[in-house]
């Protein structure tokens, strides 16, 4: 009887940050939407790159993961720190190449 | 560090990285808005070591992370130093796939440490889509940047039979895996049995697309490797992963269907479907009876009276490397007093923006690069229209002829100048498969040659006259 009430609340609690993080998703695409639309075609490649480091953000899960969790799982957060930052790293810095040629006249 | 500190320095990061790409709305500010965003990605890497969850893996895993640090930011540094800016849609793509593996791996990771009772199918959910999506993201990325690189190794993969056929059964038990990964708790085993299913999908549903379709490509994996990033969010309850994620998930988005549009073609039709001449298509030696080829000299005369130049660069500019003669030619051209602009197709290339890159890294300044709507109100005034290695992107079949394989396709309209001049290897058809009437036209002008070498034979003959 009780586990099954601790499980529910289990499932409740989980349900609602669900909900949260659900919430945050969609306001965050709304976001992205409006600032993303103004960019002009010129700068796409360099959107596409930038951003792309951005989806490197990743890179935080893996530190928690490499950090936090024991045996195979903190060796799996070992790769996925080193894909991430070569994703993070390589992506800001070729941006920046990028966008440093795009002059006035 | 407590939870709330850490979770209130990632909401900073979070706030930057959407003034970041704000800061992209405009080239002066670019460089800044760059920066902004990778002072976002420091903050929340700085914070999350200080994190009480991290401090309890004692040295090991603070020796592992700071090796892996290293060992990927010098890859990193050396891959964006090294590249030349000609191999950005494959180093694009890279980088796409690196995202959407690292995603996926701290999914497993997290499936790997967590006992079964201690999740919820909020959770299993959640990490059944990061594995779907992340490994479709890392083999897909990989076969778009084998295709872009022209690696050879492509060359023995086998090419898929059916594949709308294999596409469907391959995709289907992948869903269905992932939906039973969802369903049960204990999912260790049938998560990676997702990543590796989401591995072979990711292959053939790239491996059937040609290249001018790569810009939708690229820009779609761009998408998914933040849609990844997010779910793994939703896998570790992190706001920051999920914000971040969505950013990059909707401004993939957005790039997919600016490059459909420019196609008019669906995304499923791109991704599915097949392009080639219709029925209604006429022969190209029916189209091709009346093509005027020309030389050097009588572009130069052309161009030496001319008041108004437009210049309309294609792939083929790109394959040629002739940016930086092109940049030549313009600048001996203005310092004329001749009026010179570019206009710049949107698919024009192997992946959104392609052409503005290519322009800027030769120096050529952003103001004359015109997006093709603008472009196409002035053609009518133009004298000389340069067409350097653009073939479907200029088809007047787009525009006029409804029965054509692109009708509807929005073109840049050359055939509206005075005297269109094509700089073009051959009369080989484009990605569409069909004749291009421009080629034919009354006022075309076909130099048949290789672009570079064509734009520095023309800019010679100008400085001799």
């Amino acid at each position: 009887m009780f586990d099954s009430a601790f499980l529910l609340a289990q499932e409740t609690a989980a349900a609602s940050s669900l909900i949260a993080g659900l919430t945050i998703f969609a306001l965050a695409i709304f976001v992205g939407v409006e600032v993303i639309t103004k960019i002009p075609p010129t700068l796409h490649t360099p959107l596409m790159s930038g951003s792309n480091a951005i989806s490197g953000i990743t890179l935080v899960g893996a530190i928690l993961a490499a950090g936090e969790y024991p045996g195979a799982a903190k060796l799996l957060g070992f790769l996925a720190i080193v894909l991430a930052t070569v994703n993070v790293v390589g992506g800001f810095l070729v941006t920046h190449r990028m966008l440093e040629k795009f002059r006035a006249r | 560090m407590s939870r709330a500190w850490v979770d209130l320095v990632y909401l900073i990061a979070a706030v930057l990285f959407i003034l970041g790409l704000k800061g992209l709305t405009h080239p002066r500010t670019a460089v800044r808005g760059n920066l902004l965003g990778a002072v976002a990605m420091l903050l929340a890497v700085l914070v999350t070591l200080f994190d009480r969850q991290v401090f309890g893996g004692g040295v090991f895993g603070y020796t592992l992370i700071f090796l892996g640090l290293v060992i990927g930011s010098a890859i990193g540094v050396w891959l964006s130093i090294t590249i030349r800016l000609e191999s950005m849609p494959e180093l694009v793509a890279l980088f796409n796939g690196l995202g959407g593996a690292a995603s996926f791996i701290v999914a497993g990771a997290y499936v790997t440490a967590t006992p079964s009772d201690e999740t919820s199918y909020a959770v299993s959910f959640a990490t059944a889509a990061s594995g779907l999506i992340g490994a479709v993201t890392l083999t897909g990325s990989l076969v778009a940047f084998a295709k872009l690189a022209g690696h050879p190794l492509l060359k023995r993969m086998p090419a898929l039979p059916h594949s709308t056929v294999t596409n469907a059964v391959v995709g289907g038990v992948t869903l269905l895996l992932a939906f039973v990964c969802a369903i049960s708790l204990s999912y260790d085993f049938w998560f990676w049995l997702v990543v590796i299913a989401s591995l072979g999908l990711g292959y053939c549903l790239t491996i059937s697309i040609g290249g001018a379709d790569m810009p939708v490509v690229i820009a779609l994996l761009n998408s998914y490797s933040g849609l990844a990033a997010a779910a793994t969010g939703f896998v570790l309850q992190n706001n920051v992963l999920i914000i971040a994620g969505a950013l990059v998930g909707a401004s993939g988005l957005i790039l997919t269907n600016v490059m459909c549009k420019a196609m008019n073609r669906s995304l499923t039709n791109v991704l599915f479907g097949t392009l080639g001449p219709t029925g209604e298509t006429k022969d190209a030696d029916e189209v091709y009876v009346n093509v005027k080829a020309t030389g050097p000299d009588e572009v130069a005369m052309l161009l030496d009276v001319a008041r108004r130049v437009v210049i309309v660069p294609g792939y083929g500019m790109a394959v040629a490397q002739a940016q930086h003669a092109v940049r030549d030619l313009a600048n001996f051209l203005i310092a004329k007093g001749i009026e010179v602009e570019f206009g710049i197709h949107p698919v024009a290339g192997r992946m959104p923006g392609h052409m503005n890159v290519l322009l800027a890294e030769a120096d050529i300044p952003y103001e004359l690069l015109k997006e093709m709507d603008e472009i196409n109100t002035s053609m009518e005034q133009t004298d000389v229209c340069l067409v350097i290695g653009a073939n479907d992107t200029v088809n007047p079949d787009g525009r006029d002829n409804p029965k054509s394989a692109i009708a509807g396709m929005p073109i840049i309209n050359a055939d509206k100048a005075r005297t269109c001049v094509v700089i073009k290897r051959s009369l080989s058809p484009g990605f569409a498969g069909i004749p291009n009437p421009l080629f034919a036209a009354d006022n075309t002008l076909m130099f048949f040659a290789d672009g570079k070498q064509a734009v520095l034979d023309i800019l010679a003959s100008l400085k001799e006259g």
